[in-house]
């Protein structure tokens, strides 16, 4: 091997290692991996992620978070097979109710389940609000969502106020927590 | 006997509806992966992968054959959750960066090897006639007197 071989060899090892020791440095700065609700937890209110999915009662319908756009938006994800979600249903259906007319959304985002499965939990729980199906979580990183149920705020301009919920939203913890997300969404004075 | 006879038989019943094309649910349990655990499904009992092999058992007894299970589960789920990924399009890379990396490293390593040996065989001839004149003289006296 020449000279210049084995310096241009050594220059690409080299290269490589610098390489991946930045990586590493750059994921323990910044990439917490806890997406939106990481920001959200560190005090900040970080623009609510895009997303565009498919009405879990229509597959062809499409429905973007871009689509509430000026609207207050509780957002909450949730699957069939869990059971705080089935606790908490009733709930968030009466949040529907109450705050409607007040221009607050509710948007359900059925993740990592069944379709069908999601559709019979629909008509169980008699969910009138606008339910989008991601059946392979596609959402969950960008929105630091690590399990279900969790409950985010979205304002009128987009950005996420308030705490993230985990777990359901009318449990002994989490009740002021959820009210006070929603009074926040809405605008309201403290 | 009678017991053994009939797991035999229950043995060689299951062994040829594989071979006849038959899903078996231990495979696909090991070929499916389970979208919250991100572990196959036969290493899970979380609520997912619960509900996912009831889901297989019931296709299974449906009549699916096992790349249409997986089919279904794609479409609903998403490729991930196969545990190995296609082997067409993109995905395909997957299997070939490996084999890729693998030959390149044997093409380095037998470079590396020759161009060592052939380095080795001219350091030597270079030391063979890097000898200094008057030692060789005197090594070649003392072989003749030797050789005498």
């Amino acid at each position: 091997m020449t000279g210049r071989a084995k310096t241009v060899g050594q220059g690409i090892a080299v290269a490589a290692v610098v390489g991946l020791l930045a990586l590493l440095v750059w994921k323990l700065a910044f990439g917490d991996g806890q997406g939106a609700a990481g920001e959200l937890a560190k005090g900040g209110n970080p623009v609510a992620p895009a997303f565009t999915l498919s009405r879990l009662d229509a597959a062809d319908g499409k429905v973007s978070l871009a689509d509430f756009k000026g609207k207050p938006v509780v957002v909450n994800f949730w699957a069939s097979w869990c059971i705080p979600c089935k606790d908490e249903a009733p709930a968030l259906q009466k949040t529907y109710e109450q705050y409607r007319k007040q221009g607050l959304a509710v948007l359900g985002v059925d993740a990592q389940d069944f379709r069908q499965d999601a559709k019979r939990f629909v008509k169980r729980f008699g969910i009138t609000y606008p339910v989008v199906y991601d059946g392979s979580g596609s959402t969950l990183g960008k929105w630091g969502v690590t399990g279900f149920p969790e409950t985010f705020f979205v304002d009128r301009s987009g950005r996420l106020v308030g705490e993230r919920i985990q777990g359901g939203i009318d449990t002994e913890r989490n009740r002021e927590a959820y009210a006070e997300g929603v009074r926040l969404a809405l605008g309201e004075a403290p | 006997m009678t017991r053994f006879l009939a797991a035999a038989l229950a043995a060689l019943a299951l062994v040829g509806s594989a071979a006849a094309g038959t899903p078996v649910q231990a495979d696909l349990e090991a070929e499916i992966v389970c979208p919250t655990c991100k572990t196959t499904l036969d290493q899970s009992s979380s609520p997912i992968a619960t509900r996912m092999k009831a889901y297989i058992r019931v296709r299974i007894a449906a009549g699916d054959s096992a790349a249409e299970i997986k089919a279904q589960f794609v479409e609903q789920f998403g490729p991930a959750v196969l545990a190995e990924p296609p082997k067409r399009g993109f995905d395909l890379l997957a299997w070939l960066l490996p084999l890729g990396a693998l030959a390149v490293g044997v093409v380095v390593v037998a470079a590396l090897a020759w161009t060592w040996s052939r380095r080795r065989d001219g350091e030597g001839a270079a030391a063979e006639s890097a000898l200094d004149p008057d030692l060789e003289r005197r090594v070649d006296e003392e072989l003749a007197r030797f050789d005498a």
